[in-house]
């Protein structure tokens, strides 16, 4: 144990996803070292994320705008919608090249033992989207993961009456995964091999 | 990223073997999961998978929820174990995840295992036979998920001690079938037992109740949609009496009819 702002920091940093106590001792000792400009960079940068990003109010995508900048973008086609979990997977899927379509953001997967059904996700907000009869096709780009699946299967049987193609990634995504593992080849080709659902 | 260094180092902790049923997984940090998973000889268990979310991962798909896997576990330090080497023996998650109605009963189920297990590594091979038993039919598809699940709670209460009276006044034992059912009082109550707001199944909710607790599935197939709606409730509301805090997964069980499968592969 430290005494005051270090161990605050250390405490602060120790909370983020993925960093242990060793860690979070060493990411506060090297803010301590280093050069005040390049610490006050990283405060404004925390600061900027906060007060500017928010999300897409179209897609639930982060956006620094009322909309993202996908569904700002007029060369992309209206007829396809790809589901994803996180706006990391928008991420990944804008790497392959393979969609110029939109995206809709579900703020995760249905999981019931976390307590995460249907009504806590933006499903509602999907189906508001799919209603105005100009999407074509639907894409269920969820995990390749037990939740990810049952929330494909959750989705394709409540859009399956709207008469809608409705397609999964297949191919190339092993049981288990995240999405955002998946190198671009892999995740090419399972846009290029997905099913009906 | 730095790994697993510094605090492990020189540590290798004792590996044993068992086969269990992953009853939830939870991501931590990058890439790694913590896995629940209820063994046949050493209890709950909660242990590391490292690198599991990667792609490349050599555990693959084979710890997802629902699964019943042969596991090689390193002991840890503390209570957290990391996991070795996984085999598969029968991986129900994969049938479960097409079908959501299935999929929800599966969660009800593993959450009630893992609440019905409040210790760590203390062997209670009577739950371990029954979670993996109640998969095992879920992913069989011989039966409706929800009676299943019905079947699989009220087994689990009796396990765990508080079965509600079926056949009986839950009070003073008086042999029914009786009339009024009252949670608090701790099932069937006789006319002279029952306190105020005991509820009025009809007979055919309670026969379904002891059809399922006694594994007589040709009256349980053959039950009506709403003499299985009514027992769902009274074993829901059994069951969550007796737990301090409430299921998350259980008012999330789709109890609507089975849909045909709909996946259906392109070209
Ligand atoms: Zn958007
Ligand atoms: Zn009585």
């Amino acid at each position: 144990m430290y005494e005051g702002a270090i161990q605050d920091l250390i405490d602060e940093l120790g909370r983020l996803p993925g960093v242990g106590p060793k860690s979070a001792q060493r990411i506060a000792f090297h803010v301590l070292a280093a050069d005040p400009t390049d610490v006050k960079r990283l405060a404004a940068a925390l600061h900027r994320v906060k007060d500017l990003v928010r999300f897409c109010t179209t897609c639930f995508n982060v956006a620094e705008s009322e909309q993202c900048r996908i569904c700002r973008d007029p060369r992309r086609h209206d007829e396809a919608i790809c589901v994803v979990e996180e706006p990391k997977d928008v991420v990944a899927i804008e790497k392959t090249g393979e969609f110029r379509g939109r995206y809709h953001v579900l703020g995760g997967a249905i999981n019931p033992l976390e307590g995460v059904g249907p009504d806590n996700l933006k499903i509602r907000e999907l189906m508001a989207r799919l209603s105005s009869g100009e999407v074509k096709e639907l894409i269920l780009a969820t995990d390749p993961n037990t939740e990810g699946e049952a929330t494909a299967t959750y989705l394709a049987l409540l859009v399956k009456p709207m008469g809608l193609r409705v397609t999964r990634l297949a191919s190339g995504l092993p049981v288990g995964g995240d999405l955002e593992y998946a190198d671009e080849v892999t995740l090419g080709r399972a846009f290029e091999g997905r099913r009906v659902l | 990223m730095e790994r697993h260094n510094g605090t492990v180092t020189g540590f290798r902790g004792r590996l044993f073997r068992d086969d269990a049923v992953v009853l939830r997984v939870q991501k931590l940090g990058e890439s790694d999961r913590i896995i629940t998973l209820l063994t046949r000889r050493h209890g709950r268990i909660r242990a590391v998978a490292r690198g599991v979310r990667r792609t490349t991962s050599r555990f693959g798909g084979r710890l997802e929820p629902f699964g019943h896997v042969d596991v090689q576990f390193a002991e840890g330090r503390g209570s957290l174990h990391s996991i070795s080497q996984v085999e598969g023996i029968a991986l129900f998650g994969g049938g479960l995840m097409g079908d959501y109605p299935r999929y929800t009963a599966a969660s009800a189920i593993a959450e009630t295992a893992e609440r019905l297990s409040p210790e760590e590594q203390e062997p209670s091979l009577r739950l371990f036979q029954l979670t993996l038993g109640a998969l095992k039919a879920l992913a069989a598809r011989e039966h409706e998920a929800a009676l299943v699940l019905d079947a699989y709670l009220l087994r689990a209460m009796a396990y765990a001690g508080w079965a509600p009276a079926l056949r009986e006044c839950a009070v003073c034992a008086t042999p029914g079938p009786h009339r009024g059912f009252s949670v608090p009082a701790g099932g069937s109550v006789c006319s002279d037992c029952r306190p105020p707001g005991a509820a009025n199944p009809g007979p055919p909710t309670l026969a379904l109740m002891c059809a399922l607790s006694e594994g007589d599935w040709t009256v349980a197939d053959s039950s009506p949609v709403a003499v299985r709606r009514e027992a769902s409730g009274l074993v829901a509301a059994h069951l969550q009496w007796h737990l301090e805090r409430a299921l998350r997964s259980l008012p999330l069980v789709d109890r609507s009819r089975p849909a045909e499968p709909v996946v259906q592969t392109e070209r």
